[in-house]
């Protein structure tokens, strides 16, 4: 073991920054990282065990225990539910014969839950060891499980035909569909990718890109929707001895999936755009932070990546601009929503726990190893280079007056086309659930969990930064759900979940406000727990980062826009119960002692 | 007007509120002017023998025992006030609350470093004993509490000022020294 873990340190360049790309290395290699690697990791990147500790306990992939030959991560997101995930758990646990949470006792099958994988259209899915297996069924189940114990390896599981477009290249041979519904600018096929670093790119200074981009007044698609081009100019002003570049394809919002497939289907648009980014804002050294989940793509990716250096379209002097030098390497994440936020991620990126900073300093001016750093969604970058091709007049013609350009969305739910579909901002919700062949909708979260649900009364709003902003997330929920139960706590206990736990009012209020749903859902409670939520909501706008601001989210935009459900629930007769029931809790104290509970004498 | 009266009582908390309450000193005279004391440790009434204007709880619960005596509290009591941490949030004792009761009972009478005597590895069952709760919880996840009076403990001086406000119907003076945390 000593000479391996001595290898993949080595391969990083006894680099502590990348203590990430070590831990995956360590972790794929043995199957965990226990307590020995982390000595020898330790030792030999010069770090303390505590520090290697806190960076693995922080990933929901890291683990000091074996997880099992075939680690079988099931997706646990509301959607999952609604098609069936709950028959699909079952039928894996009976057939391993162990719970999730679990590994058999020969070490050969470990079932574990995960947050959204970013399959939300081809829902229930699972990942196992990096393959991603969509549309499961019990049927699936029992027999991905008998080839297992017949020794078959995990490509050998796959018996689907491979998925659209170019998941079916010999690089991915993934079963993932990209499921594109509706294209524009971005996943049109009308772009000759390079041609912008080609031809235009040696023709402006990168002063003129940054105005191009200013000009055309794209905001971030991430879901924060800062301007772009402010972004970018602030990064360039700023001093530093580099300049970084970072893409951000966490994707962790559960229901968002179109960075997936903007990076399956139109990569080197995205590199592309980071690299006119390189050149706008000076920096030679991009990242593509790309999520735990998608480490199925590495290969193609990177192969992509090969592509563009052999065409000179990232390496030295690109576009034969002298001295324009800029490359891009891949840097995986290990299963952490809240790596999504710029900053955190940064930390990710510098081998730590994901949490966030405190702001100011922004990015721009201390981000990535403490140089000036821009950070922006995959979308963003694709969309640059539409934007430096066309110009930025060009742009403006599509969306709003405050939202310019196309946003793609990602569609699940309850309809008859999920995926994902590219429209003009100011694309109204009733529009789009005709589109997407939805009928009889009884809500739609926009956004994500950490957006908003809306109603029928309001489908008549429309998507764009000044009316219903999104990143991307669009979940559909039919009249047969139970929103509260089946969607609003789902969030609730992804945000616990997730919370990387800096802050105490994310760490708690969390907790705290999904005991009260719990409550409320099991008929105990009163009016004043709606009072409660509501005020006790607002304590998370005290949050450093936006999860935790938003975390509160799903119960109180249901509780404003779905009053009725909850409602519904409240006991009328009572202004006060505590919902604590003395039975029930000395149950399992009175059991391990050896006694019957006896509530005569008091 | 007759003399409000007080009942105090101490739950799953160590008696440090109680100390407090006895550490507005001298006041203590003025206080038994103001007010008649039934069931309480101060004067070791142990049973309510009428109804009662303020009820006062150190401690959460831990036990079937400060459910029932919590409760006792809110049925003989027009006003209850949550005094202290423990009463508050759970306080030291709530420390449990992240590991399961079977595991603390483990702890405390079988594995325990301190535990030598124990070698047929008894645990306490008698049918006498109050039963331990799941975890501990605060006196308003139980009944419902009026007011909430922070500290650990309260400061005597802020349990004298909270007693004469209920007492005159006078406002309260909360500064921020008393009311912050950290």
């Amino acid at each position: 073991m000593k000479n391996t873990v001595k290898q993949i340190v080595e391969k990083y360049g006894n680099d502590k920054t990348r203590l990430m790309d070590i831990l995956i290395d360590t972790q794929e290699t043995f199957g965990f990282i226990g307590q020995e690697a982390v000595e020898l990791l330790a030792h030999q990147l010069g770090m303390s065990q505590v520090d290697v500790n806190q960076t693995i306990s922080f990933y929901h992939f890291f683990s000091t225990k074996p997880r099992g030959e075939y680690a079988i991560y099931l997706n646990d997101s509301a959607v999952a539910h609604m098609f069936g995930r709950q028959a699909v758990k079952e039928a894996f646990e009976k057939e391993v014969g162990i719970k999730f949470g679990e590994v058999t006792a020969d070490g050969k099958i470990g079932l574990f839950n995960t947050a959204c994988i970013g399959m939300n259209d081809q829902e229930p899915a699972a990942i196992i060891n990096n393959k991603v297996f969509t549309r499961l069924t019990p049927y699936r189940v029992r027999e991905i499980i008998k080839h297992i114990r017949e020794g078959r390896k995990v490509e050998g599981l796959i018996n689907e035909s491979f998925g659209d477009g170019k998941n079916q290249l010999p690089s991915l041979r993934a079963m993932v569909s990209s499921n594109i519904r509706r294209k524009g600018m971005i996943l049109s096929d009308d772009y000759v990718y390079g041609s912008v670093t080609r031809d235009i790119l040696p023709k402006m200074s990168p002063e003129a890109v940054i105005a191009e981009i200013k000009h055309s007044h794209i905001r971030g698609r991430g879901g924060a929707g800062f301007p772009t081009g402010l972004k970018w100019e602030f990064c360039r002003r700023a001093k530093g001895e580099k300049h970084f570049v970072l893409c951000n394809a966490d994707e962790g919002e559960p229901g968002t999936f179109k960075d997936r497939v903007i990076l399956t289907e139109k990569p080197e648009l995205v590199f592309e755009g980071m690299t006119i980014a390189g050149y706008a804002i000076g920096s030679d050294e991009g990242v593509l932070y790309l999520r735990y989940e998608y480490r199925y793509m590495k290969e193609y990716l990177e192969q992509v990546l090969a592509k563009m250096r052999a065409e000179n379209q990232l390496g030295k002097n690109i576009g034969g601009i002298e001295g324009f030098d800029f490359d891009i390497r891949i840097q995986f994440g290990a299963g952490a929503y809240v790596c999504g936020e710029e900053s955190a991620l940064i930390e990710s990126l510098e081998g730590k726990r994901g949490e966030p900073r405190d702001k100011p300093p922004f990015p721009v001016e201390k981000g990535y190893l403490n140089q000036p750093t821009i950070i922006n969604n995959v979308e963003t970058f694709a969309t640059a280079v539409r934007i430096v091709q066309n110009g930025g007049e060009w742009f403006t013609q599509f969306g709003t007056e405050d939202s310019t350009g196309t946003k793609i969305l990602s569609i699940s739910g309850d309809c008859m086309f999920p995926g994902v579909y590219e429209v003009n901002w100011g694309f109204n919700v009733a529009d789009m659930l005709n589109m997407v062949g939805a009928y009889d909708v009884q809500g739609v979260q926009v956004g994500g969990p950490s957006g908003t649900l809306i109603g029928p009364d309001e489908f008549h709003r429309t998507l764009g930064y000044s009316d219903l902003s999104t990143g991307g997330s669009m979940i559909i929920f039919g009249r047969q759900r139970n929103l509260l139960k089946d969607v609003v706590l789902n969030f609730m206990e992804f945000f616990i979940e997730e919370s990387c736990g800096s802050c105490s009012t994310c760490r708690n209020m969390t907790q705290v406000m999904t005991n009260k749903l719990k409550k409320i859902l099991n008929g105990k409670g009163v009016a004043k727990d709606l009072d409660d939520l509501k005020q006790w909501g607002k304590v998370l706008q005290a949050s450093r980062c936006g999860l935790g601001q938003t975390a509160g989210n799903p119960i109180i935009s249901s509780l404003k826009n779905f009053a009725p459900l909850y409602d519904a629930l409240i006991q009328k007769d009572k202004d006060f119960d505590e919902g604590f029931d003395l039975v029930a809790s000395v149950q399992n104290s009175c059991k391990y002692v050896g006694r019957v509970p006896n509530f005569n004498h008091h | 007007m007759s003399k409000p009266i007080i009942a105090t009582t101490s739950l799953a908390g160590c008696f440090g509120c109680h100390m407090s309450i006895l550490d507005i000193d001298e006041r203590i005279l003025q206080l038994i002017e103001l007010v008649e004391f039934n069931k309480s440790p101060v004067d070791d009434i142990k049973t309510f023998t009428k109804p009662v204007d303020i009820g006062i709880i150190e401690g959460g619960c831990c036990n079937s025992e400060n459910v029932e005596v919590l409760k006792s509290f809110r049925k003989n009591c027009k006003i209850l006030i949550s005094l202290g941490e423990c009463a508050i949030m759970g306080g030291l004792p709530a420390l449990r609350n992240g590991i399961p009761i079977e595991e603390c009972l483990h702890e405390a009478y079988i594995n325990g470093p301190t535990v030598q005597l124990n070698k047929t590895g008894i645990m306490p069952n008698d049918d006498e004993l109050p039963m331990l709760l799941d975890r501990v919880y605060p006196c308003h996840e139980i009944v419902k509490i009026d007011y909430f009076l922070p500290g650990c403990p309260p400061r005597a001086d802020l349990i004298w000022d909270a007693l004469v406000a209920l007492i005159t119907g006078d406002p309260m003076k909360l500064p921020y020294e008393v009311i912050k945390f950290d």
